[in-house]
């Protein structure tokens, strides 16, 4: 069994509603952690981004000014200034199968769906720390990779020419957000 | 404030992609816990969460006086672009919120409202009370059915009534939008409890 070190974990947290914001605090520093930032839009979290450099963003979707998903863009610039390849932690209300899609290819590593609960936090938070994937860069994608299908049974175009992809065997993210755990 | 940064990456080019890794930057922050560790920080977090819930019921009061407010602006103004997004934005935080605050079926009636508001093809076409009376509901759930009392049969048959109102609302409106009438019937991928 892994155990996280948590208190060494710098964390950022962005959503526009203070209860969540303080759920969110309330669990993280149960788990053990210190340092929590805290922002209630995308612009706030952007800037703190590049200045505390957290290890984890966890973020809300739909925020004003700038949404969770334009802050995920943002973040995975790979040319950018900041670090492209923090792990982000995508929590929102969304409950339809589009949304996880939308977030996967904005460059999410993780969708958890609310209602939150401590298990499946920790259980996102565990994955990112203990088996991250690597990055993918394409024309139009920069961000984690997002095959994780070991079957056969994928029918559309192969849009990865010119090599075999390594590919991980993990529960695609559909497929993790609709699990409790 | 600069965290130390790995920049030990491998890059392979293939011909239309790159796979990049790195040296898991995290992995320092992981230890293998032996039998004797009987931490468990879910359990605890749970406590935390627990120790909380005495807030929960003024945290719903304000969150369902927000939605209330947003609703008297449409009611008098109509419906803006901000006026719709503050209506969602309210509707929406509930049906995030409100099971972690013990109200599941606030939740299930702001569900709702927030897929009117988001898949009816033009808000003035939406049946007057249908938005007044999940408004109303939501409110109606929260006020008279604190946790732990009677009458949640009726919350739990106000909440489904009014879900299947809307659901028959939009499956008829987006007939010939097949995009929103697959989000329409599409099952959320929220585990049922």
């Amino acid at each position: 069994m892994f155990r996280i070190d948590f208190n060494k974990l710098r964390f950022l947290v962005c959503d526009d509603n203070a209860h969540m914001r303080r759920i969110l605090r309330t669990l993280l520093h149960s788990f053990g952690a210190r340092e929590v930032y805290e922002a209630e839009d995308g612009a706030t979290a952007l800037e703190m981004y590049s200045h505390y450099v957290p290890d984890i963003v966890i973020t809300d979707w739909s925020m004003p000014i700038f949404d969770g998903l334009e802050l995920a863009q943002m973040i995975r610039q790979p040319d950018g200034v900041g670090n492209p390849y923090a792990p982000i932690i995508m929590l929102t209300g969304h409950s339809e199968k589009r949304r996880v899609m939308t977030a996967r290819d904005a460059g999410v590593t993780e969708f958890l769906a609310k209602p939150i609960s401590a298990k499946s936090l920790y259980q996102r938070i565990l994955n990112v720390v203990v088996s991250p994937r690597p990055f993918i860069r394409t024309k139009s994608y920069f961000g984690p990779d997002r095959r994780r299908n070991t079957t056969n049974t994928y029918i559309g175009i192969d849009r990865r020419n010119g090599g075999k992809a390594e590919i991980l065997p993990q529960p695609s993210l559909l497929e993790k957000a609709r699990s409790p755990g | 404030m600069a965290r130390d940064r790995n920049d030990d990456l491998k890059v392979e080019t293939f011909a239309a992609h790159q796979v990049i890794t790195q040296p898991n930057p995290l992995r320092k922050f992981v230890r293998q816990a032996d039998e004797r560790d009987t931490d468990d920080p879910v359990a605890r977090a749970e406590e935390a969460l627990a120790s909380l819930s005495g807030e929960f019921k003024s945290w719903m009061d304000e969150e369902c006086a927000r939605l209330a407010r947003a609703f008297e602006v449409v009611a008098k103004d109509g419906f803006s672009s901000q006026n719709r997004e503050e209506l969602f934005r309210a509707a929406h935080d509930i049906k995030g919120d409100a099971t972690t605050f013990g109200y599941p079926k606030a939740a299930v009636a702001a569900e709702s409202l927030c897929r009117i508001l988001e898949h009816a093809p033009e808000l003035t076409t939406v049946p007057s009370d249908l938005i007044a009376h999940h408004v109303h509901a939501i409110q109606a759930i929260v006020r008279e059915l604190p946790k732990g009392r009677s009458k949640k049969d009726t919350a739990d048959e106000l909440s489904i009534r009014l879900r299947k109102l809307a659901d028959e609302f939009l499956i008829e409106a987006n007939r010939n939008r097949p995009e929103h009438l697959e989000a329409v019937l599409s099952p959320s991928i929220v585990p049922v409890d």
